[in-house]
């Protein structure tokens, strides 16, 4: 399994999740600069979580008109698995790749402390490692991760079954619209999702619930042994 | 050619920014605030004369980057 990692200036958890994807497809990624135009050919893109760009002008948008984030729409478009995680999730959302909005927490408050996620959709690439309605823990530290759409949005996404993950009753830490944590493409090659998987991949961070969507997309065959 | 650009939240998108202003409004005694909505502005400079050119890419502009039209709004002006 050979993936990549998309590197912009002002992201803080690429070396986490390099870390991840090292330790569990037993290969390191290729990293890709944001001025890069096109993406060696791999298994899986990741967006990482952070600050890119400052989040000057909206989270993500500055980002989001990179050149490297043409590259990923394209393979995204060819049908490469895409993962955003938190600043990757509100950049996905920015570059149209993914429905929707990543606002202000309603709180105003940045939040950084671990969720309970429901497993709305355990049928996408990225969970069949989960079963549906499962509960897994997460951490989450984000600002912004307020998920918003109109209600023909809401209802085409809800309807295709692109809602992902949902925060589980009584912890949504920022006002999403329906406890929407997570969510796929139609297509169901892209997902964005606000909490942390890559933060919960090992015994030593406390717990192991955030393997799943990376042994999923990778496949059981492409995994290094735990 | 000068352009100011001004980008609002659409109505019906919660405004958690605009809540805590008018909560802090209030608190200096500003009575009577029934609401405060967030927006930008941009002043744009542009080397052209041509006005038609010039509307034409500042709304491209703000299809494209200044504005996220899932949540927000946006009117230009040109001076």
């Amino acid at each position: 399994m050979n993936t990549a990692v998309v590197i912009l200036p002002g992201l803080n958890r690429d070396r986490d999740m390099i870390a991840a994807l090292t330790k569990i497809s037993g290969r390191a990624p290729a990293t890709v600069w944001q001025t890069e135009t096109s993406i060696p050919p791999v298994d899986l893109i990741v967006i990482p979580g952070g600050f890119s760009y400052g989040d000057y002008l909206r989270c993500g948008a500055i980002a989001a008109r990179a050149p490297v984030m043409r590259a990923v729409a394209e393979a995204a478009g060819r049908g490469v698995p895409v993962l955003g995680v938190c600043n990757g999730f509100q950049i996905l959302c920015e570059t149209g790749l993914l429905p929707g909005v990543l606002m202000r927490n309603t709180s105003l408050r940045f939040v950084c402390r671990e969720v309970k996620l429901k497993v709305a959709n355990a049928e996408t690439r990225f969970t069949t490692a989960y079963g549906n309605g499962q509960i897994i823990r997460c951490p989450v530290a984000h600002h912004d991760g307020n998920y918003f759409a109109d209600e023909d949005i809401l209802a085409r996404v809800e309807g295709n079954g692109q809602v992902v993950f949902r925060y589980a009753e009584g912890t949504n830490p920022n006002g999403a619209v329906h406890d929407i944590a997570g969510i796929i493409n139609e297509a169901g090659n892209v997902l964005g999702l606000m909490p942390h998987p890559e933060n919960l991949i090992e015994p030593e961070h406390g717990g192991t619930d955030g393997r799943g969507i990376f042994e999923s997309v990778m496949g059981g065959s492409a995994l290094k042994a735990a | 050619m000068k352009a100011r650009i001004i980008v609002t939240l659409k109505s019906g998108v919660l405004d958690p920014q605009g809540k805590a202003i008018q909560g802090a409004l209030g608190a200096l005694g500003f009575s009577g605030v029934g609401g405060v909505r967030q927006g930008k502005v941009f002043d744009v400079d542009l080397d052209t004369e041509d006005r038609a050119a010039a509307e034409a890419d500042l709304r491209a502009m703000c299809d494209k980057l200044l504005a996220n039209t899932v949540i927000e709004n946006y009117t230009v002006e040109i001076f």
